[in-house]
């Protein structure tokens, strides 16, 4: 039988409760959202929090929208939220694609947004999308407001840059500009499994070159989990069959993965490589800069 | 086994006013109440099953507030103030609901063990797609796992609910 070991149980009404819950109990609580993936690492005893702040009553961190270029994603809007809105497919079909694919529908109705990026999972989809995607997370904390970039919040496996008394309240996305397009390629042992490897790749294509693109990688190591050199050597290229396979080359390079029971690791850095082409020609065959996929 | 409902007084407790089924209860229990054994041992519900404990198998699946729920993986003290509905309130006063009534007609279950999960996950489906085509039920029950049926019979089952009539407490039509 898988129990947490005792904590204090408290129910936080508003950010600001919140945070003055997380001061009053010190640098042994935690927040829980969806509980997805906190309550099984304390039922594991892997977390061992002394007090539980529960968020779920606070209003308005659960609202999707659009506005000056920026779209914006409450911290506790669910997978299942995101999966259903159609404002998020417009704008980041990578994002939907992602959804599609992260846990089981059940668990898509409780697990959320923030906390799957404060989870901090290095398997973890969100993370390698919303990092490709160059999103922000803004925070609350005892300092007043900040804003983190996706691909700067993990300070390694499940630790966040974030101060003891901080709280993540939304996600903001730049919406892309030009010809653009996303697309995921996750491969998993089964339904609801982390990744053995995934890829996300988004694309913006203006006067027929690549002006924007980001490429994020899960479970796989990659610093950051992005391509940094990849995205590099891609911006400004002329979309073709052969950027396609070096960009996806060296995306595999990008990543420095770990034998386990999921798979060996060149097998896992060849997936990293090959799921970034298949999300890169998809992404540009969808932004409208590939007109003959079939040929590539 | 622990016998939860006995609670040493040394730990950290929450009272937990919920509605299940309709009927309002309040419990005070250790903090760490996973609603799973909230719903079994505290209010003596054994309909739902704990299965896996790792939020994988769905055999423990209840509703809050309308939504499906693994409820080994949430805190009883987080369901407090929601709505609460376990398979045990399917059967209303017509008699079955159609989505067991299916499981009884196509052979849905062997051992029963998955079973109140993929009622909950079914009925939760119908309702919101009274016709879903037999991939749409598939991926609703993505999250819940028989190792009986292989699953044929369970799809074959929601689909004869979907076109018994998908009326909510057993109103078959």
């Amino acid at each position: 039988m898988q129990v947490p070991a005792p904590f204090v149980y408290e129910r936080a009404t508003s950010v600001q409760d919140a945070l003055a819950l997380l001061a009053k109990h010190g640098p042994d609580a935690r927040l829980v959202a969806g509980g997805h993936s906190l309550l099984p690492m304390m039922k594991l005893r892997f977390a061992d929090p002394a007090a539980l702040i529960d968020i779920n009553s606070i209003d308005g961190l659960d609202q999707i929208s659009v506005a000056d270029g920026i779209m914006t994603i409450g911290a506790m809007v669910t997978h299942a939220q995101l999966l259903a809105s159609d404002v998020v497919a417009q704008h980041f079909p990578m994002l939907t694609e992602a959804e599609r694919v992260i846990a089981d529908p059940v668990v898509r109705n409780k697990g959320t947004v923030g906390g799957s990026l404060c989870q901090a999972d290095p398997a973890e989809d969100l993370s390698a999308a919303l990092g490709a995607l160059r999103a922000s997370v803004t925070t609350i904390g005892s300092g007043g407001s900040r804003s983190i970039p996706v691909r700067e919040l993990h300070d390694g496996p499940y630790q966040t840059v974030l101060d003891e008394n901080e709280m993540v309240t939304e996600v903001t996305v730049p919406l892309p500009s030009g010809s653009s397009s996303s697309a995921y390629e996750k491969l998993e042992r089964r339904v609801g499994d982390w990744a053995i490897a995934a890829s996300g790749v988004s694309v913006s294509v203006a006067d027929g070159v690549i002006s924007e693109i980001g490429i994020g990688l899960a479970a796989v190591e990659a610093p950051n989990m992005v391509a940094a050199d990849a995205e590099d050597a891609a911006r400004g290229q002329v979309p073709s069959a052969e950027l396609i396979e070096r960009i996806g080359e060296l995306a595999a390079e990008a990543t420095d993965p770990n034998t386990d029971q999921r798979g060996p690791a060149d097998y896992k850095r060849h997936l990293a490589g090959e799921l970034t082409k298949r999300a890169l020609r998809r992404a540009l065959t969808n932004a409208g800069a590939l007109t003959n996929e079939g040929a590539l | 086994m622990t016998d939860l409902a006995e609670t040493p007084v040394s730990l950290p407790t929450t009272e937990v006013s919920l509605t299940i089924n309709g009927e309002a209860v309040t419990r005070t229990v250790e903090s760490r109440t996973l609603l799973i054994h909230f719903i079994r041992d505290h209010l003596d519900l054994t309909g739902t099953h704990w299965g896996c404990d790792t939020s994988n198998c769905g055999a423990c699946v209840v509703w809050v507030d309308k939504k499906p729920v693994k409820s080994c993986t949430m805190l009883a003290a987080m369901a407090g103030g929601h709505e609460v509905r376990t398979v045990e309130d399917l059967e209303g006063a017509d008699g079955l609901d159609p989505v067991q009534e299916g499981f009884m007609q196509c052979h849905g279950l062997q051992c029963g063990f998955c079973t109140p999960g993929m009622l909950m996950v079914g009925r939760a489906l119908l309702d919101e797609n009274p016709n879903p085509s037999e991939d749409e039920i598939r991926e609703a029950i993505s999250g819940n796992l028989c190792r009986c049926t292989g699953y044929e019979n369970i799809i074959r089952s929601v689909r004869w609910a979907a076109e018994a009539g998908t009326s909510e407490n057993g109103a078959s039509q």
